[in-house]
This record gives structure tokens, sequence and C-alpha cells, in this order.
């Protein structure tokens, strides 16, 4: 758990793209979830957010 | 001509000394890009303009059908009417069980095929044959096909389910029904599909070296932990990819369930890209649509990334 944090502190590609790889996860989940229109209405802003940091980080060092 | 030419050299003495005159000037890089660009401009033509062109309209309130009204900047409005909207969020639970009951059957139908088609026995080639034929089917014939499968009267599906369980063929319907129609089309892509998870899954028990499972032996491990702790971890990266492909094919599903259900009996059985569709052509909302459109590609390639992350770690392997 050190080691990841001192990965994404040192802005290293792995836990960066695994933080935007949850994100769009969890927009999914949200987007298709039947418990809060809430949830539903902000998945496309998460979806998005994951995206784009996905395609940032993935020019990070290994 | 001396015999011993190579064909570069052959191919520079057949070129025509004013073509030579004229290429002649031009680098490698030059000449690439003169190779590429076709395929440049046409990928710009059929995709990216596309896109680009359905992300302007998905800011108006543009309709297809009325040409001559123009249309007018709407802002965010469309997305959110759409993510507001609680049919499109009924849509997606459709969409989502539809992807959640597919998936898990298909990977472990086609795991489980995949592990016995692994095994050498007489007519291997022939079974596996057979297995991959649904996939190769177009899916507007498989939504014909088991239509007719699903008919109370003459259907197959019923009398097959009626053997197993005694209940009278004729007092279901697959198709017509509330409860079972979300069922219908989750057991019709499952019997399309399956195939191909397990066309994966046997690529993935095919790389693992013998010498692996000699090792256990060795050691005196078990067939049950072998499976959990060699085959299982190192088919797992395959598995992943399965499920990706068919996340990703499955969340765009039109044709099998139009051809099957139609999206009904009421929208029980209607997919986000069913919806997307009548939205678009037969209500002609275009810009509404086409934001709508926007929203399931920025999902649909938010998985994309995920996937390509997973077959960059399947390849480093």
């Amino acid at each position: 758990m050190t080691e990841f944090l001192e990965n994404l502190a040192r802005l290293r590609r792995g836990p960066w793209e695994m933080v935007a790889s949850i994100l769009i996860g969890l927009g999914v989940v949200m987007l298709m979830q039947p418990f809060a229109l809430q949830l539903f209405s902000w998945s496309l802003i998460v979806i998005l957010a994951g995206t784009v940091m996905f395609m940032i980080v993935s020019h990070f060092p290994d | 001509m001396a015999t011993n030419d190579t064909p570069l050299e052959r191919i520079a003495r057949a070129t025509p000394d004013s073509l030579a005159g004229r290429v002649g000037g031009l680098g490698d890089r030059a000449i690439a890009w003169i190779f590429i660009a076709p395929t440049i401009v046409l990928l710009l033509a059929i995709n990216i303009f596309p896109l680009i062109w359905t992300i302007n309209l998905s800011f108006t309130n543009y309709r297809a059908n009325r040409l001559t009204l123009g249309s007018e900047y709407v802002g965010l409005r469309n997305y959110e009417r759409i993510l507001t909207d609680p049919d499109i969020w009924h849509n997606m639970q459709v969409t989502a069980h539809f992807l959640f009951w597919t998936i898990f059957f298909q990977v472990l139908i086609g795991f489980a095929l995949a592990w016995l088609i692994n095994r050498n026995f007489r007519g291997n080639a022939f079974w596996t044959t057979v297995i991959v034929l649904p996939m190769m089917l177009s899916p507007a014939v498989v939504g014909n096909f088991w239509t007719f499968l699903y008919q109370p009267q003459i259907g197959l599906f019923n009398y097959v389910v009626s053997f197993f369980t005694g209940v009278d063929p004729a007092s279901f319907q697959m198709i017509g029904s509330v409860r079972l129609a979300p069922w219908a089309i989750v057991i019709a892509d499952t019997w399309m599909w399956t195939p191909f998870v397990m066309l994966i899954c046997l690529a993935g028990l095919r790389s693992i070296p013998g010498y692996i499972y000699e090792a256990a032996e060795i050691d005196r491990a078990s067939k049950w932990r072998q499976f959990w702790t060699i085959t299982i971890p190192m088919v797992l990266p395959f598995l992943m990819l399965a499920v990706l492909f068919r996340g990703i094919e499955n969340f765009k599903m039109f044709d099998l369930v139009v051809e099957l259900t139609s999206g009904g009996p009421g929208s029980t059985t209607e997919l986000a890209s069913i919806n997307l569709k009548r939205e678009a052509f037969e209500k002609w909302r275009t810009g509404y649509s086409s934001a709508f459109a926007i929203i399931l590609f920025v999902t649909v390639f938010g998985l994309a990334n995920i996937y390509v992350k997973a077959l960059n770690r399947v390849k480093s392997r």
C-alpha cells in the first residue's frame, strides 16, 4: 500500500492507470445501477473524468 | 540481364525513366506518407468526421426529418434530459441485466467447454468445429432461428423445458412474458457467443507449459490444487480479455435482440441501443439521440481503455 502511494506521488504510470480504471469502472456501475437516479445522473461525469485521466496518465513514465 | 539481380534492382530497372525522375527526389518518409495518405483520408472521412459531427449535433435540437427548420444550440440540455430520464435509466438497467448474465454464462460455459476440448480425445477437431458454428452465423439468422425455437406451440425450446420439468409446453411464452423475455435474449446470446469465449480460453489453456503440471505432480499436488493454483491464474488474463470483449460488444447489442423481441414486451428487453435507434429514426430527435450516442460512446471508450491495459499486461507475460 505504501509503495502504491509512493508511486502515485512520484507520478508513475501503473498506479495512476489503476486509479483511472477504477474511476471508469465506478462510472459504469453508476450508469447501470438500479438504486438511485442521482448516481445515474453523475455517471457520465465520472466515466469522462476516468477516461480523460487514463489518456493523460498513460503518458507518465513506468 | 544479370541473373543474380535482387528483386529491388529488377523493379528499379523496370520503372519508366519519366516516373523514376519524379519519384527519385522524394525521401523514404515522403513515399511512406503517400502510401498511407489514402487510408488516413478514408479514416477521417468515415470515422473521425462523423464523430465530430455527432458531438456537434448533440448540443443542438436538430431534427433530421425537418431540414428546413434548421437547428438551435441548446448547450448541455440534451445530456441533462437523458441523464435525468427514468426511461433511459430503465434501459440502462435492462442493458446491465443482459450484460451481466450473458458474460456470466458465457465465461462459465465457455471455460468448461475449453477445458473439455483441451483434452486429447477422438473427434476433438470435429467437436470444436460443431461448437464454434453458432458464432459464424449472422445475428439476424440467430434471432429468427430462436424466435421459432421459442414458439409456445411448435418451438423446440418449450418442449425441452417440458421434458425436464414436466411443465406444459404451451403454458409459458419465453418472448411474450415480461418475466421470461429478458432471459430469452440472454439464452440466445449465450448460445451464439459462448464459442468465442471458449476459443479465447482454449488459447489460454494451450499456452500453459506442460512442465509446470509435471513439477506440480512431482510435488504431489492434487488435480484440484493444480486447477486452482496453475490453470486458473494462467488463464485469468485471457478470461479477462474475453469478458472485456464480450462486455463491449454486448453493451452495443442491437440486431439479435431486435430480431427476437424488438425490445418488448413493453420495454422489458429494450436495450440502450434499441432506444437510441427509436429516438434517432422513429421520433427523429437527432440532437437528443446524438447526445445519447455520445454517452454510450464515452462508456465504451472508457471500457476499451481498460481493455487495452489488460491486453498490454497479457502481452508482457
